[in-house]
């Protein structure tokens, strides 16, 4: 592991190939990163909200093979891992608690939408602009020793970054706490009482879309069901 | 203690008395009775030692300045001559009688004890003008008098006739007082002084540039404040204030404040012989035209107003010929015999329940009720009539023989054209002032008819002033030959023509007024008139206010009555309509000056009302339509709220980075 | 490698889930969104890291970092929107408006506005 300063990369910026010429592993980088960038727009453009989180899961693990691809092993099963292994898996819970529904729904998106496309082609377009005419010739080293593997991580963690990981470990914790308590069901029916009591305005703005809530036994009992 | 500090206590006295009643008012209601009296009685006692001291000899003069003024110093300063200390004694006496007099009037009146203070203020301004030698002072004292008279006029402020008086009495004033200031401001400006001893010393210097100018701009202050044409319109409607307040402020004082103040400062005047010219024909107009009036009027305190008005104009008469003795010397006498009237009026009006003449002329028994009442108003009007020996005899003469003086030439400070006017409008206005107070005493005394239900015996702090007052209205005249030294030196005694010509028309006037009573008298009897308001337990005052408000409501006017037998009536023929309003100077008053400031007012609203508030509501308007815009923005959605923050940084973001490129390229 | 093809790459990818955090209604999906957002960045973090060698790794510290965050963040998230659905019965973001300018308050404030002036 040593250190390159920045002049000396821009020095050795004329050996490389040019975007015309292209490696082996940038071939591949693309096209994983095009199956990635397909998986992610089908993502957030489906009417099928559990199709969505499916290719959620092709687009994370795209992205875990690109870290593959940039030698940050570690990095990659950890994404795999925990984004693939459990994140979406809790996306999918989510979904069925709040009874998403199964199948093209007409209304996934909301009539936002155009604005929200102008913004986010708006925002690529400038961004894209400004990433490629600053780094359009600058050259990732990918030769010598894999700079992310198990070994590396381990050491640089819990040599250099011992103290802010335990540090988000206690954040971790204070996450799981709140989890819990935000999702925890009131008790008894006074509990309900007086929380219906305490927000008035749920009560008084009747709202045609909205469905009304269902009783807490009844939907307790569904929930055992399902 | 020297004559200087007792002088300086004779202002102070009524002005503590005044703090110390308002102070304690409502709290110690005990003590307002005696705050009111004993600092006035005080005052007056001291006023006569000054005056003793003085003894009219060499004029006594004492300054301090408190603080620099800039270029025309402004003194604390007292000027004591002769004039001063008389007229202070005068004014002291009345005083008192006054507060005296208004402890039995008022006596139940809520307002008593600011009544009583207002009163003592009063006093203590009029005694300010009197012993102040440095001008601004003296219109320290002279506002504060308008301001005083304001507020005792309206005292019956519930009544819509005592709102309108006290407006009309103090924005007249005021419509005099403007000249005034800057007629003292110019006069200053002349002699670089305020100071009285400076100012005439330079006048004698004839360091004045603008003698006329000057003279007509304070004489127009001096015919508000004395009630003199063409300002004196509200002499007559102030007698909606209470009785005592009449005879204190409209009779004895503050309007001699005008009066007093020309005599003071007579040479100014005399250095104009323009300003006195005006001066003449300014009191000719008012004795004749307030004699006829007076004649015509029906309530028995607009009468006397009318005849204070006359008297004044008598003693403008004297200031016009030059002849401050004269003018000082019925000033005084008036002030007592006119106090001594008002005063009577008051129990008269207490006794009968009106206020009216012709109601009174209805009722028989009055003179034996009230004795006090009618043995001192009898020589009170005598002495109006200036019948001998009374104390209006004398100093009516005063004015005469100075009159004739300057008509013959024997004096040469005024015009001759001056002399002869006062002394013709003097002589006619004597028939008229014979024949109106015949006419008041034949009608209020030698009434025939019914009695009405007695009020009682009338109380003794009100009968027994009247006696007070009766000695100088009989006295006084006589001293003339002795009192020469305080007015000047020169004699003031009078001269057989003048007293021959001016008793005869006198007796002439009340022979004739006399002779038309005995004809319309009979009339009386098929016209039934009378309003009467009758609290046999209650104070005076009460009867007062609710005579006054009948009157109008009787009679449609506060002036006047239909009654075929008052012999004004007869005597006045065709001008009785007239006279009864005043020779409708208040309908030309109205039309000339109320209505346009009516209407200017009325454009100040709509420009206001109309055409600013346009902008103002507009902007407003405008400010509401711009905010329900972009509350159209706020519709919740937060994901709007969202794209429209990116979008704006995105912007940002991109102006930055070309700036900062077109920065580096360039 | 070239640094600009996972440097796009991760600009795409960013955008693409900022379309989808501002055009997605249901909660979840915009969870889904977040998650694109935060594995862009993610892939900036690596890319940079391996083309500077950092001696501290700085970047692929901040990764796992962020990973972790990102675990704690969906908990939390999805723990809020389903106390909104027990709540609402919905978890629909653009039906959630209670802070919206409403017809009532306008009313009521002409209403005063109407007593103040008249």
């Amino acid at each position: 592991m040593h250190s390159v300063a920045p002049s000396v990369l821009a020095a050795a910026v004329a050996d490389h190939p040019g975007f015309l010429s292209p490696t082996g592993v940038e071939i591949a980088f693309v096209l994983v990163g095009l199956t990635t960038l397909g998986a992610a727009v089908i993502t957030v453009t489906t009417r099928q909200l559990v199709h969505a989180a499916l290719w959620l899961v092709v687009a994370l693990g795209g992205l875990a093979v690109e870290y593959l691809l940039l030698t940050a092993e570690f990095i990659a099963w950890v994404q795999v891992l925990i984004y693939v292994g459990s994140i979406v898996v809790l996306l999918l819970f989510g979904l069925m608690l709040t009874r998403a529904p199964i199948g093209r729904s007409p209304d996934a998106d909301s009539g936002n939408r155009w604005i929200a496309l102008g913004v986010a082609l708006a925002s690529a377009a400038a961004l894209v602009w400004v990433v490629v005419d600053a780094f359009r010739t600058t050259w990732i080293d990918l030769e010598g020793p894999a700079q992310g593997s198990t070994a590396v991580t381990g050491a640089f963690l819990f040599r250099n970054w011992v103290l802010p990981f335990e540090a988000l470990s206690v954040l971790l914790l204070a996450a799981l706490v709140g989890a819990i308590v935000l999702s925890r069901k009131h008790d008894t029916d006074t509990a309900v009482r007086r929380d219906t009591a305490v927000r008035p305005d749920t009560a008084v703005r009747p709202d045609p879309a909205v469905r009304p809530a269902p009783d807490p036994a009844d939907r307790r009992g569904k929930e055992e069901q399902s | 203690m020297t004559t200087t500090t007792l002088a300086a206590l004779v202002p102070l006295l009524p002005f503590l008395g005044a703090v110390a009643g308002l102070a304690l008012g409502r709290t110690a209601p005990g003590f307002v009775r005696p705050l009111a009296i004993l600092p006035t009685l005080t005052a007056a006692v001291i006023a006569v030692i000054v005056a003793v001291r003085q003894g009219g000899g060499r004029a006594i003069d004492a300054a301090t300045q408190l603080t620099p003024t800039g270029a025309v110093p402004i003194d604390l300063a007292l000027h004591l001559d002769g004039f001063a200390v008389l007229v202070a004694v005068l004014v002291g006496l009345v005083a008192t009688c006054v507060q005296l007099y208004s402890t039995a009037y008022l006596r139940d009146d809520a307002r008593y004890p600011s009544y009583a203070a207002l009163v003592s203020l009063f006093t203590s301004a009029m005694l300010l003008v009197v012993y102040s030698g440095d001008l601004m002072v003296l219109l320290v004292g002279w506002e504060i008098m308008g301001i005083c008279s304001y507020f005792l006029v309206g005292h019956y402020w519930e009544t819509p006739e005592a709102r309108a008086a006290s407006l009309k009495a103090f924005l007249v004033t005021k419509l005099g007082d403007v000249p005034f200031l800057i007629g003292l401001f110019a006069l200053a400006a002349d002699t670089g002084s305020f100071r009285i001893t400076k100012i005439l010393a330079a006048v004698t210097n004839g360091g004045l540039d603008h003698p006329t100018l000057i003279a007509l701009l304070l004489l127009a202050g001096v015919a508000g404040k004395s009630a003199q044409f063409p300002l004196h319109t509200w002499l007559p409607d102030a007698m909606a204030g209470p009785t005592p307040v009449s005879a204190l402020i409209h009779a004895a004082t503050m309007v001699a404040a005008g009066i007093y103040f020309v005599a003071r400062m007579l040479p100014v005047f005399a250095a104009s012989g323009a300003a006195l010219t005006v001066l003449a024909v300014m009191a000719a107009v008012t004795m004749i035209g307030s004699g006829l009036a007076a004649l015509a009027q029906d309530d028995i305190k607009r009468v006397l107003a009318y005849s204070t008005i006359g008297q004044l104009g008598y003693m403008s008469g004297a200031l016009a010929v030059a002849d401050r003795g004269a003018a000082v010397f019925h000033l005084i006498s008036h002030g007592a015999f006119k106090a001594v009237l008002f005063l009577a009026a008051g129990v008269v009006i207490h006794a009968a329940g009106t206020n009216s003449l012709a109601a009174m002329s209805r009722m028989g028994g009055l003179a034996r009720r009230i004795p006090d009442a009618y043995w001192t108003m009898t020589v009170a009007l005598l002495a109006l009539a200036a019948i001998p020996p009374f104390a209006g005899f004398f100093s009516k003469e005063a004015v005469l023989v100075a009159a004739e003086h300057t008509a013959l030439g024997d004096r040469t400070v005024a015009p001759a054209a001056a002399g002869w006017t006062i002394l013709i409008a003097g002589l006619l206005a004597a028939v008229l002032t014979a024949a109106y107070a015949t006419r008041l005493w034949l009608l209020a005394f030698r009434g025939r008819g019914a009695e009405l239900p007695d009020h009682g015996k009338q109380p003794l702090a009100m009968t027994s002033v009247l006696w007070i007052l009766a000695v100088p209205t009989i006295a006084f005249g006589l001293t003339a030959g002795a009192i020469g030294d305080w007015f000047d030196g020169h004699t003031l005694t009078p001269s057989l023509t003048t007293a021959v010509l001016s008793t005869g028309v006198g007796l002439v006037g009340g022979l004739v007024t006399y002779g038309a009573w005995r004809h319309t008298t009979a009339l009386a009897a098929r016209t039934p008139i009378g309003a009467v308001a009758a609290h046999p337990g209650a104070e005076p005052a009460l009867v007062e206010a609710e005579a006054m408000t009948s009157h109008t409501a009787a009679y449609g006017t506060i002036a006047d009555a239909p009654d075929p037998a008052d012999p004004g009536r007869l005597l006045l023929g065709p001008l009785h309509r007239h006279a009864v309003t005043g020779f409708h100077l208040d309908a030309l008053y109205t039309a000339v000056f109320v209505r346009p400031v009516q209407g200017a007012a009325r454009l100040v609203r709509f420009l206001d009302r109309t055409v600013v508030d346009t902008y103002v509501n507009g902007s407003g308007a405008v400010t509401r339509l711009l905010g329900t815009a972009v509350r159209r923005a706020q519709t919740g959605n937060v994901q709007t709220y969202l794209s429209a923050l990116l979008a704006g940084s995105l912007v940002l973001a991109i102006a930055a980075v070309v700036f900062a490129n077109v920065n580096a390229g360039s | 490698m070239h640094l600009a093809y996972p440097a796009v790459l991760a600009v795409l990818l960013f955008c693409t889930g900022l379309y989808g955090v501002l055009a997605r209604r249901n909660a979840i999906l915009v969870l889904m969104s977040v998650e694109l957002m935060l594995n862009a960045v993610n892939l900036n973090l690596v890319a940079f890291d391996v083309w500077l060698r950092d001696t501290l790794h700085s970047g692929q510290a901040l990764t796992l970092f962020t990973i972790a965050i990102a675990a704690a963040e969906i908990g939390i998230g999805l723990a809020i929107v389903l106390a909104v659905y027990r709540n609402r019965g919905s978890s629909d973001i653009d039906r959630l408006r209670d802070t919206a300018e409403t017809d009532d308050a306008e009313t009521a404030g002409s209403t005063t506005n109407a007593e103040a002036t008249s």
